[in-house]
């Protein structure tokens, strides 16, 4: 089993639970260790309970894990809340003064911090966290240089009193933690690897830029607006225009008059915002101009939970907008994959000249992950597809005769796409039916041969973009005891279950599915037909993705696990579903998150 | 930063003759504005593969389909939209977005609010008829209290908009009105609508000759007095604009009640633009940028 370390920071909003948390993870990431963070939070700006957690380990971490080895409770709340959730071996560090404990398991280690005597807290508000942080660092085995260089990074814009003093009060809790509490046991090594520390949404964001985005436009919607807080402080870097809109549909539609114009255009959003999209999806697909749409799933229905994540808006996506129309749904498997899959989506959709959806969740918008900089390649191939624009002029005896057809009817069903200002190839694109030069159908010309022939035009290019993307892939060994079945953002979580199933002596294989639209159900059928027992895991209530794989493929699993608490799955969640499953107890394991935010 | 027009020499009514002619019903308003538009643009003489016209849905929002420039019929409502990322895209495009009351300040209104106050460099032009036409009669935001149509049999008893008022209120830098039956004035607006480099918002009287009876040619033949016949009217004073917007009766003004220059452009304003226009940029990043944003996450 891989050695891996984890903190649980807990507090109310406006506490400062984020700078410890970012101080732990600064040191981690300079040892060379991975990590993953998740931050478990209300929509709330100031009061309320947040619960941060940071995983790190020499290897990937891929998820918050099972575990916690020191829990940080910066208020009562937080201690009341969490310390039942430490096993042997873990510890808790905490303000004595203000902070009372409650009973412990065996082999836990209590680490009171008597703050008022090791720091002048009237002068200083937030010492009981860098108290906790010094002394957490000690105990981890950690040289006190680490932390030093970073608060005074942290701290230099305030000037060399307000370093001095925070890094005395962090020297005080380090140097009160070695006599006085026990350190843990393995100390996290050194590495000579570095890494890239980002959010998902940070990651779609600079996916974007390195995909040649020059047009970005959103209304502000947790969990997504993180996509806008990158793309506008980079805006002028990156010569991308970054715009705030004055609600969803004018984003999309902002979106597509840029993208119609001959750039790339992306716009992100979460669920509700969608909804207003989808007009405009409907658009971009009838006019053929390409668009990219993020989506970062939060807990629905309506506004529901919006500081929790779920995968519930994979049948919105399906049946977004009315009528049929071929596009491309896409969902990042973790924070890495949130950049790599905005370059190959737009390659896609620009060779297609259809929308692109990007499925992402609040696991990966919000959480954050220690990513390898080559693993950020911002030299992806750029395929604009059969783009006719001013530098790369037009076949002139076309341009000529004035024969271009922006809707011209190929095999392919791809017609060339001369951008405005070019000269000889004037057009008007339409959302109303049209002919191949454009003229709308839908008026006095109306005619049920060329609407057919313009339909059947249009979804040919189902097969060609089916042909573009790859089939998934089986992960772990081929014959075992049973597969799991996710899409998306699972993909970690599920993959250490195998891993612990597998200790446990039950061999396990995962089928994680990127994607979904178009969905390569035969390659699908012919992974699953070796399986023994499926088991298909999602974060929503009605298991969207099984009943969209069998709408596909008639395929049916053998059961269920699924959980719409609003918090993530964690390991054990499906290590035991997956054990009462395969005892024959339920076809449906629904777990309980034990961890109360 | 200016948006140059750029000129042709050559341009005739013959290049901007749209594929196909106008279903408008005979005599519908609708023709004297899109014959407006055409010569703003050949008196302009703009190179019709730079002019992008972006309408929404309705009769009005046909027009598109009728002109020989680059188009754009896009959703009900969205013209302004879908016009404020092209421009935004490629800012050396002429862009006309055109459409009727109910695209404009029914279903878009917040569009219309917006572009307004952001200072989108384009001129919007409403044939404003006062009714729903190809839904075939009903009330629009723009009609009069107590007339009757097929939603509101018992007549309107919701007071309209006020289109000139509420563009002055909403900061648009070109505010004016035109009726569809003074060609040579409404063409000169156009024309100066194009030429401002801002909102340009351009109201036009366009009767439906189908669904409004009330409000016909000969209603509005005696009631229509050009701002432009009193030589005391400064466009420069809003107040004076905001004073003449409000009437409507036996006297109602059009022409130009509003302009004013010392507004940036929403794409003047943007030092992102300042190179050009984005359609012409390099997708790649510079290398020494992409590496500077990594280096940020270390």
């Amino acid at each position: 089993m891989k050695q891996t370390f984890a903190i649980g920071i807990g507090g109310a909003a406006g506490q400062g639970v984020a700078t410890p948390g970012d101080i732990y993870a600064r040191i981690f990431s300079r040892r060379g260790l991975h990590l993953n963070a998740y931050n478990a939070y209300q929509s709330i700006i100031r009061g309320g309970h947040t619960f941060l957690t940071i995983r790190t380990g020499p290897e990937r971490v891929s998820n918050m894990g099972d575990r916690i080895d020191l829990l940080i409770p910066l208020n009562q709340d937080s201690m009341n809340r969490h310390l039942g959730l430490l096993t042997a071996g873990a510890a808790c560090i905490y303000n004595a003064d203000t902070i009372q404990p409650g009973a412990v398991g065996s082999g836990v280690q209590l680490c009171p911090l008597p703050v008022s005597k090791l720091a002048d807290i009237t002068r200083n508000k937030i010492a009981q966290n860098t108290l906790a942080i010094g002394a957490g660092l000690n105990m981890m085995g950690i040289g006190f240089g680490a932390l030093e260089n970073v608060l005074r990074e942290q701290f230099k814009k305030k000037g060399e009193a307000v370093v001095a003093e925070n890094v005395g009060v962090a020297r005080a809790g380090y140097d009160y933690a070695s006599s006085h509490f026990k350190p843990f046991p393995n100390p996290l090594p050194v590495t000579e690897n570095r890494y890239a520390i980002l959010s998902g949404n940070m990651a779609m964001a600079m996916g974007g830029a390195a995909a040649g985005v020059k047009f970005y436009c959103a209304y502000p919607m947790s969990p997504a607006t993180g996509v806008l807080h990158w793309m506008a402080a980079h805006a002028r870097k990156a010569g991308i225009m970054v715009r705030q809109v004055e609600d969803e549909i004018g984003v999309i539609n902002m979106a597509i008059g840029a993208a119609h114009a001959g750039v790339r255009s992306m716009c992100a959003t979460s669920g509700g915002g969608f909804a207003l999209m989808s007009e405009g999806l409907g658009m971009s697909a009838m006019i053929e101009t390409p668009v990219v749409v993020i989506d970062c799933q939060r807990a629905g229905p309506s506004t529901g939970v919006p500081t929790k994540t779920e995968q519930g808006d994979l049948w919105q996506m399906l049946g977004a907008a009315f009528g049929d129309y071929p596009r491309v749904i896409a969902a990042p498997l973790d924070i890495g994959d949130c950049f790599k899959i905005i370059p190959e989506l737009f390659n896609i959709v620009d060779r297609f000249q259809c929308p692109g959806i990007v499925l992402c969740d609040l696991l990966l918008s919000e959480g954050r992950l220690s990513v390898d900089p080559k693993d950020l390649d911002f030299s992806p191939p750029i395929d604009r597809g059969e783009l006719i624009t001013r530098a790369n002029g037009a076949p002139s005896e076309v341009a000529a005769n004035g024969a271009y057809k922006r809707y011209r009817i190929t095999e392919s069903g791809i017609s060339p796409r001369a951008i405005p200002g070019v000269p000889g190839h004037i057009h008007t694109v339409a959302t109303d039916e049209h002919q191949e030069d454009g003229v709308l159908i839908s008026d006095e010309f109306t005619n049920p041969i060329k609407r057919r022939a313009m339909m059947e035009k249009r979804m040919r290019k189902v097969v060609g973009i089916e042909a573009a993307i790859p089939p998934p892939a089986l992960l772990g060994p081929r014959n075992a005891d049973v597969t799991l079945i996710g899409w998306g953002s699972t993909k970690g979580v599920i993959g250490e279950a195998c891993e612990i199933l597998s200790e446990q002596g039950i061999s396990a294989n995962q089928l994680q599915i990127r994607w979904l639209v178009p969905l390569h159900g035969e390659a699908i059928l012919d992974i699953l037909r070796g399986s023994r027992h499926t088991i298909i895991v999602e974060n929503n209530y009605s298991g969207q993705f099984a009943r969209y794989l069998r709408s596909e493929t008639s395929f049916v699993p053998s059961s269920y696990i699924r959980k719409y608490d609003g918090e993530p799955f964690m390991p054990h969640h499906i290590v035991e579903a997956v054990k009462e499953q395969l005892a024959g107890r339920t076809k449906l394991s629904v777990p309980t998150h034990e961890i109360m935010v | 930063m200016a948006t140059t027009l750029q000129r042709s020499s050559q341009l005739t009514m013959a290049d901007l003759k749209g594929k196909v002619d106008p279903d408008w019903c005979p005599g519908c308003g609708d023709f004297g504005v899109l014959a407006a538009v055409q010569k703003a643009l050949i008196e302009l003489q703009i190179p019709n593969h730079n002019v992008v016209t972006i309408s929404g849905i309705g009769c009005s929002s046909n027009l598109p389909g009728f002109i020989n420039t680059y188009g754009m019929h896009t959703l009900h409502g969205r013209a302004l939209a879908v016009a404020t990322g092209l421009k935004l895209a490629n800012h050396a495009l002429t862009v006309l977005v055109t459409g009727g009351d109910g695209d404009g300040f029914g279903i878009g209104g917040n569009h219309f609010l917006h572009s307004m106050r952001r200072n989108v460099d384009l001129l919007y032009i409403v044939m404003d008829n006062q009714i729903y036409g190809l839904t075939t009669g009903q009330t629009s935001p723009t009609s009069c209290i107590g007339m009757k149509t097929k939603s509101m049999p018992f007549g309107n008893i919701e007071a309209p908009v006020n289109p000139i008022s509420l563009a002055l209120a909403a900061g648009a830098t070109f505010v004016a009105r035109g009726f569809s039956a003074e060609q040579k004035h409404l063409t000169e607006l156009i024309k100066q609508g194009i030429e401002h480099q801002g909102f340009s918002f351009l109201d036009v009287f366009s009767p439906c000759v189908t669904y409004n009876l009330d409000n016909t040619y000969q209603w509005f033949r005696p009631r229509v007095k050009k701002l432009e016949d009193d030589p005391a009217y400064d466009p420069a004073d809003w107040t004076a604009a905001m004073e003449k917007s409000l009437l409507w009766g036996d006297e109602i003004p059009i022409g130009k009640f509003f302009e004013r220059t010392d507004v940036p452009t929403l794409h003047g304003a943007e030092p992102v633009l300042n190179e050009g226009p984005l359609v012409h940029r390099d997708p790649r990043l510079p290398l020494d940028v992409a590496r500077s944003f990594i280096e940020e996450l270390m």
